[in-house]
């Protein structure tokens, strides 16, 4: 079941629940960033310890390589950046505009 | 089956009415004056006589989230507790009811701390009249076991929780014969239960919970304010199928004598019967003198309370507590709006009393009365609030 943003009280689930598995994924949370993580792809070797400690699963990665980072879900936490080895340097946090 | 009666104090008799329900989880923290149901009940698990799972918490904070959980993963659940206890569940008892879980509690009526007190009044209820629990009061042991067994009822067709007070000490410690339904009975009544949902069903996964802003919490509220507004059909149902049943009939409000009442007062709990023995006095020597009983406060029964009130000349409310910096105590503010409904309404004033268990007795609920009768005399109250049994 879909909830319908313009919903009216009588035809929302009971009890605030929401009928569905995964939803996370449609919360979209990047506008939360004040600091945004830049990836240098050059310098990356893919030890892929910022997709292991990144809380909100916004490393991209694919057949083990990383390919990016999610700004849809990324709330700027600056993890990524320092996990990443200081010899590698890939992440680097940046303001958001 | 003809009726069988019993010597139970009103602990004992929740205790009973409990093993009878045979609630599916207990999750429960003692305190006087209401440890003895679960203590009994406990007995219950140890001895095998229901199928209960027991989870003995370390506060009651932890009880009623224990509930929230096994309640959520479609439990029958059932906890009790008093005072103190009820006010260290607080946040838990706004959630237990937002997610509309149908817990349900034997709560027994005792003052709150400071000054340290374990005796009656109705402060710890009151408290929690905002928490979106329905509240039903008993004036006696059998009232208590009856709504008891009414209340799983109420909160499973309502899908709210519901607590049902007993006066500590009063009806909690005090005996009394009462007639307990044959077990089978009571387990028809009630029937089985079935959740609204349950997080144990991995077949349909949902959350329970989840955060709620600006752009939901206002239509989700509003929906728990129309359940409870629900409630107020259901619980009627429930008490006329119980009534054909069993015999005793229920209501939101009692009316004793009230019908042709000059002078009324509005009393909740185990005040009651003391005031019908001074009512039935005063009667006989002529005085025409009623009470309202208000039996359910949660959801408030204005519409029942207007239509019984609306031909009485002076209304006392009679609160077991107070409201502090409010006018008076809790029912007699909500009473005394409902009143404004009438064109022409009763005077209405508001005695509190019985604070930390002190004793209402005859003699103070005739005082009242005959201050209500000087009212209806003379068309002036002195006090709109007054104490009543206090040293002054």
């Amino acid at each position: 079941m879909k909830i319908k943003h313009e919903a009216i009280w009588r035809e929302l689930p009971i009890a605030g629940l929401i009928p569905e598995g995964g939803t996370a994924q449609e919360y979209k949370t990047g506008d939360w960033r004040s600091r945004r993580p830049i990836w240098d792809k050059e310098k990356c070797k893919s030890c892929l310890f910022c997709w292991v400690y990144c809380p909100d699963s916004s490393v991209l990665i694919q057949d083990k390589k990383m390919i990016g980072i999610d700004y849809d879900h990324c709330k700027g936490c600056g993890i990524c950046s320092q996990i990443c080895p200081p010899k590698i340097g890939a992440i680097s946090m940046v303001d958001e505009g | 089956m003809g009726k069988k009666f019993v010597a139970k104090t009103g602990n004992e008799t929740m205790a009973e009415a409990m093993r009878q329900i045979n609630p599916d989880v207990v999750a429960a923290y003692p305190i006087t004056p209401a440890t003895e149901i679960v203590q009994i009940f406990a007995q219950f698990v140890a001895d095998g006589v229901v199928n209960t799972e027991f989870v003995a918490t370390e506060s009651e904070h932890s009880a009623m989230s224990a509930c929230i959980g096994a309640a959520a993963a479609g439990a029958r659940v059932m906890t009790s507790t008093s005072s103190q206890g009820l006010a260290l569940m607080w946040e838990m008892l706004y959630i237990a009811a937002g997610l509309r879980l149908p817990i349900v509690m034997p709560e027994v009526n005792r003052t709150l701390s400071s000054p340290i007190n374990i005796h009656c009044d109705h402060s710890d209820t009151m408290g929690a009249r905002d928490v979106g629990w329905i509240q039903i009061f008993s004036e006696n042991v059998q009232e208590a076991y009856d709504n008891l067994i009414q209340a799983v009822v109420i909160a499973e067709e309502a899908k709210l929780p519901i607590m049902v007070t007993t006066d500590g000490f009063i009806i909690s410690h005090g005996m009394e014969s009462m007639e307990m339904i044959p077990d089978k009975e009571v387990t028809d009544f009630i029937g089985e239960y079935k959740p609204a949902y349950s997080v144990l069903d991995v077949d349909n996964p949902f959350t329970v919970g989840a955060i709620d802003f600006t752009d939901y919490y206002f239509e989700h509220k509003r929906a728990q304010i129309e359940a409870m507004s629900e409630a107020k059909k259901i619980i009627p149902q429930v008490q006329q199928r119980f009534g054909e049943r069993f015999g005793r009939k229920y209501a939101a409000i009692e009316e004793y004598r009230l019908s042709d009442a000059e002078v009324a007062i509005l009393v909740l709990g185990s005040t009651a019967g003391t005031a019908k023995v001074v009512i039935d006095e005063l009667r006989e020597k002529g005085h025409p003198v009623g009470m309202l009983k208000l039996r359910v406060f949660r959801p408030f029964p204005f519409e029942e309370i207007v239509r019984a009130l609306s031909s009485v000349k002076v209304l006392a409310v009679l609160d077991r507590s107070d409201g502090v910096a409010g006018i008076g105590g809790p029912v007699f503010s909500e009473v005394r709006s409902a009143m404004y409904e009438l064109d022409i309404r009763p005077r209405i004033v508001n005695y509190v009393y019985g604070l930390g268990g002190r004793n209402i007795d005859l003699a103070l609920i005739q005082s009242v009365f005959t201050d209500l009768e000087k009212i209806a005399k003379t068309g002036k109250a002195e006090k709109m609030v007054s104490y009543l049994g206090v040293r002054e």
